[in-house]
């Protein structure tokens, strides 16, 4: 993942409450077996709609995203992630979002920023009014700004994904270098392995 | 000093390391994989040059975008068929125990694991699918997760994880005739909205709880996830031990009482403290149905459709007008008046052979109506074949609803069982969002006996009204 940490750039409100990763990301696009390319996908449902906000010439290169309350609820498809970042969003600003698409955004650099809901219909007020107003997302200082507007405030981050981010640490190098105690906690393990439970060709050793 | 709720004991049990400051490390003892979160995870541990840690605890299926035409079919779709060539290559690559499209042993990943006895109490599950909170019915912590944390457990078997929040769900009392599980999970997450669960492990307790067969407390914990919550649990009981007793996952003979002796500790003790509670009385319980594009918005099958001036605030309002919109439904209209155009039995909340009893009970001796299309798409092969062997798959297609090959299906529409644009449909799976059984599709989630009754009566129907 590529360090994160200060994102500059301008908004486009979406102001839409529920909006799951099966709107994000259809399914039909889940077939892929890459990892790119998902951008074109994205809220592919709505953008046949000539009126949807991202069809709207004055939003285009937007690249932080204003949301409803509960953004990506529902499938943990990480697609979803990669479809925001490949169309070029870097941070999705709302007042909560599903836990599992939280998670996955940590992992692919996407910045999560939960401002209580009248601030997100404050900035998305003031982003219809101009269009072109400037965004300043600090992950180091945990801020967002409309320098503008002279508009400022903090957004919550639990340590270790800000420092992730500022830093682009991958998890799997950071669990690797613990094998050791991975591999003592496994001699205590009653887990059942399934190498008794199955043959080699998958059928069951016991009836 | 208080006693520990049963998810504080399986987390304690799990922690591998927990550093100051950062994420507990939380050792997973069965990694459940399909052919569509994993691919990219796949080519990650190549990319890296990593193994599998414990291909032993990893097991896969092809469940989600299988055809479920007869199996001489070949897969249609080039980018499905691909999809489902990288799942068996990755693991015979990695050497990952797989159910390919066919196998005796395949099905929907959430059905397969409980019915081979390889979902066990107490342990961590995993998968990259946010429906496996549905082996929390046997006591085991199990929860969904991305991409980049499936390659983390394979790489691994561990995952970086900060504790939930524990919300006790008490559901007391006796449920009516013709409501069931379905319904109670139905009525929870119209309580708890689509973000009342977030941030929460969810425990199901109570007498109607207590009551239900496993099947049934699978399909409660299966929508944990559409209340906001990764993760629902029930604590293991006799039932729990009578349902594992000769799977071919568990151990045999007299091993089976030493690991069922250990199993019975996975209950919350009685002076564990919840961070939250809340209470449903099931005798009040009654048979619903979604009307909207999340299944928070749910009424009761006699009720009629809501208005935005129901609503409490500017974003609920906006959000049933917009529901509405999509529906293309009128405030004010009986559900019962509804009319469908396809049923859909299956998924992994409704797709084992408890449903299929139920929903064939309600379809013997009588027909699909004029017009609709009725699929049953039980959830796995042996589920398939146990109905087979009572004679279900005879009542369902003399009565007029197509039987057909184990797998995900109509549940989100990633094979070639989707809804045209404007279709109506009556659903037992989990997800009534915009599109989700295909474009333009509408969703309304019932229970299966709802599910069989509408079939037959073209309308929202229950079935006393069929064999009225």
């Amino acid at each position: 993942m590529k360090p994160v940490q200060v994102l500059e750039g301008r908004a486009v409100p979406l102001e839409r409450s529920d909006v799951d990763t099966d709107q994000i990301i259809p399914s039909d696009w889940l077939k892929r077996v890459e990892r790119t390319g998902f951008g074109r996908g994205l809220f592919s449902e709505w953008r046949d709609d000539s009126s949807f906000v991202l069809n709207q010439s004055e939003y285009s290169g937007a690249t932080i995203l204003l949301a409803g309350p509960r953004f990506g609820t529902g499938s943990s498809r990480e697609h979803a992630v990669w479809a925001l970042m490949d169309y070029g969003f870097e941070a999705i600003i709302a007042p909560s979002f599903g836990d599992i698409f939280r998670n996955n955004s940590s992992k692919q650099g996407l910045v999560i920023v939960q401002l209580i809901a009248s601030d997100v219909e404050e900035l998305s007020h003031l982003v219809k009014e101009d269009p072109s107003l400037l965004f300043v997302v600090d992950v180091e200082r945990l801020s967002v700004e409309v320098p503008e507007k002279g508009w400022s405030r903090q957004f919550p981050l639990d340590p270790m994904t800000r420092e992730r981010l500022l830093q682009g640490w991958d998890d799997i190098s950071i669990s690797l270098r613990r094998s050791d105690a991975v591999a003592s906690y496994e001699l205590t393990s009653v887990a059942p392995s399934l190498g008794g439970v199955f043959d080699a060709e998958g059928h069951t050793r016991h009836p | 000093m208080s006693g520990k709720t049963l998810y504080e004991k399986i987390w304690e049990q799990h922690v591998v390391v927990a550093p100051d400051g950062e994420p507990t490390l939380l050792y997973i003892d069965l990694h459940l994989v399909h052919e569509v979160t994993s691919p990219q995870a796949f080519d990650g541990l190549r990319l890296n040059n990593r193994k599998v840690r414990r291909p032993d605890l990893t097991l896969a299926t092809a469940d989600h975008n299988v055809p479920t035409d007869p199996l001489s079919t070949p897969v249609s779709d080039p980018i499905s068929k691909r999809q489902l060539e990288a799942l068996g290559e990755n693991c015979h690559e990695f050497g990952i125990t797989v159910f390919p499209r066919g196998h005796e042993n395949q099905g929907i990943v959430h059905v397969i694991g409980p019915e081979l006895g390889v979902t066990q109490p107490g342990m961590t599950i995993v998968c990259g699918d946010s429906h496996t909170s549905t082996h929390g019915a046997l006591g085991s912590l199990a929860f969904g997760i991305g991409t980049s944390e499936v390659e983390h457990v394979l790489a691994t078997q561990t995952l970086p994880q900060q504790k939930a929040k524990t919300m006790s769900v008490v559901v007391d009392g006796t449920l009516p005739d013709g409501v069931s599980a379905k319904d109670i999970v139905l009525a929870i997450v119209g309580r708890l909205g689509t973000g009342g669960g977030a941030g929460y492990v969810l425990e199901y307790r109570g007498e109607a709880i207590r009551a239900l067969s496993l099947e049934g407390r699978m399909t409660v914990c299966n929508m944990s996830i559409e209340a906001g919550a990764r993760a629902g649990l029930v604590a293991v009981d006799e039932t729990t031990i009578e349902y594992l007793r000769g799977r071919p996952g568990v151990p045999q003979g007299d091993a089976f009482e030493d690991a069922a002796a250990r199993w019975r500790t996975y209950v919350s003790d009685d002076d564990a403290r919840f961070d939250a509670e809340i209470l449903l009385n099931a005798a009040e319980l009654v048979p619903y149905v979604t009307w909207g594009t999340n299944p928070a918005q749910v009424v009761a099958l006699d009720g009629v459709v809501p208005s935005p001036e129901n609503a409490v605030d500017d974003d609920e309002r906006e959000s049933i007008a917009r529901a509405l919109e999509y529906m293309d439904l009128t405030p004010g209209t009986p559900l019962r008046s509804v009319s469908v155009d396809v049923v859909f039995i299956g998924s992994c909340t409704n797709s084992r052979i408890e449903d299929l009893r139920a929903a064939a009970a309600v379809a013997k001796g009588a027909h699909v109506h004029q017009g609709v299309r009725a699929l049953v798409v039980p959830g796995s092969r042996r589920v398939k074949n146990q109905a087979e062997a009572e004679g279900l798959d005879q009542i369902f297609t003399e009565s007029g609803f197509e039987w057909r090959e184990p797998g995900c299906s109509m549940c989100l529409g990633m094979n070639p069982d989707i809804l045209s644009p404007g279709q109506r449909c009556a659903s037992t799976s989990n997800r009534n969002f915009e599109g989700r059984q295909g474009r333009g599709g509408r969703t309304h989630l019932v229970s299966p006996v709802v599910a069989a009754a509408t079939a037959i009566m073209g309308r929202f129907a229950t079935p006393e009204e069929v064999h009225a």
